[in-house]
């Protein structure tokens, strides 16, 4: 397991893998999306209860679901930045935390437009919208702070210490339904449980969320390429790719 | 592993277990701030502060909704299965309002315990299914309930 591990940590190493995967993932991410979204936004029965404002399900849960998973992904990284020093994780976390800002701010915004008919409120300050909120501000400071800091390797490890310091949030948004009276509902998917929706509505919630993760990968890829062809510049591997390609044309 | 990695990784750890113990404890320590709303049995035993801004949260107890013929008052019970509490709002009710479904609502409690609303929201639940099963729930539900009364009319 070890070589394999210090073979990711290679950015030459994973420039090549990453170009192979790629077309892949946005295929399959795409296929995935478009199938979900239109299955689910078109066809899916309306609900009983809400009618047809439910469907704003479709993409709330997707990147709601995506917008965590992204900071565990980042904890994760930054773990691996603060014991092993290896670069890739720092260029996974300043790829993809903007990614991850995005997608908490439109999980919180459709959140909103549904909040509005259904509860009769676009906001209320309960603790799962609250915490929501914090992750927000946790990716726009992770931002701020890479940018504030010159020196990319005291960057990287300031970064990482506000994820890990930021990832306590995580457990919180999670069951903030469950420890306290909130306005928002439980979770409707559970582990151990059936869902508590029908399955010609959960299937493509299901095909987004695979969908969203998916493009969310090739967004990564692509992302961290750019970021390594930037602080990779000088050395020869770099230079090399971009020397033949003048060679062809 | 190499010592100094591992020593590494035993301060990160730390750090994780130390903050995860104390925003433990902090969200413990403020658990009723962070409620959004007194259920009705907490109402009930008198740990909601009277005249205060509060919310209260619960179902609508069935057969309980008042509505005034001649203005947009509205009273009903609000019940968490234990105990209920009477509230009473002027207003346009969500849409979602209706009998047995969840509803947080802000307002005050008088002195004679019945809390005067200002704001009422619904409360949606997990639970989603299209319109035809929630009608053949409803059905199954009602036919069980003439086949109750039935056997009962039968015994007799």
């Amino acid at each position: 397991m070890w070589p394999f591990f210090h073979k990711l940590g290679s950015p030459k190493w994973f420039y090549g893998i990453a170009t192979r995967l790629m077309p892949w993932l946005l295929v399959l991410g795409l296929l995935c999306l478009g199938a979900g979204l239109v299955w689910g936004l078109a066809f899916a029965p309306k609900d009983y209860l809400q009618g047809n404002s439910y469907r704003i399900i479709f993409i709330h849960v997707p990147s709601a679901f995506l917008a965590q998973s992204i900071y565990i992904m980042m904890a994760s990284a930054a773990v691996v930045t603060l014991v092993w020093r290896m670069k890739l994780a720092d260029v996974f976390v300043k790829a993809t935390a903007p990614v991850g800002l995005v997608l908490t701010f439109i999980s919180l915004f459709t959140g909103a437009v549904w909040g509005k008919p259904t509860w009769g409120t676009w906001w209320i300050w309960d603790a799962r919208l609250t915490s929501m909120l914090i992750l927000l501000f946790l990716y726009g400071g992770v931002i701020a702070l890479d940018r504030a800091i010159n020196d990319e390797k005291s960057a990287a490890r300031a970064v990482a210490i506000l994820v890990l310091v930021g990832v306590v949030n995580i457990p919180i948004i999670k069951y903030s339904v469950d420890w306290w009276n909130t306005l928002h509902q439980p979770a409707t998917f559970k582990l151990t449980e059936k869902p508590s929706m029908p399955a010609e509505m959960w299937v493509p919630l299901l095909l987004s969320v695979i969908g969203l993760y998916l493009l969310f990968g090739w967004l990564a890829c692509l992302r961290m390429q750019t970021e390594i062809l930037i602080r990779e510049q000088r050395t020869r591997w770099v230079q090399d790719l971009f020397h033949v390609n003048e060679g062809v044309r | 592993m190499h010592p100094i990695r591992k020593k590494r990784l035993t301060i990160v750890l730390f750090l994780l277990a130390g903050l995860a113990v104390a925003v433990g404890l902090t969200t413990y320590a403020l658990r009723q701030n962070i409620n959004l709303f007194y259920d009705p049995t907490q109402i009930a035993a008198g740990e909601a502060p009277a005249d205060v801004r509060i919310r209260a949260g619960g179902m609508v107890e069935e057969g309980s909704v008042l509505r005034d013929t001649e203005s947009l008052k509205v009273a009903f019970k609000v019940t968490d299965f234990t105990e209920s509490v009477t509230v009473e709002y002027v207003g346009i009710l969500p849409d979602l309002f209706a009998e047995g479904q969840g509803i947080v609502a802000m307002g005050r409690l008088n002195s004679e315990g019945v809390f005067v609303a200002d704001q009422v929201l619904a409360k949606h639940d997990e639970n989603y299914m299209p319109p035809e099963v929630a009608d053949a729930l409803a059905k199954a539900s009602e036919s069980r309930d003439i086949a109750v009364e039935a056997t009962k009319t039968l015994t007799n």
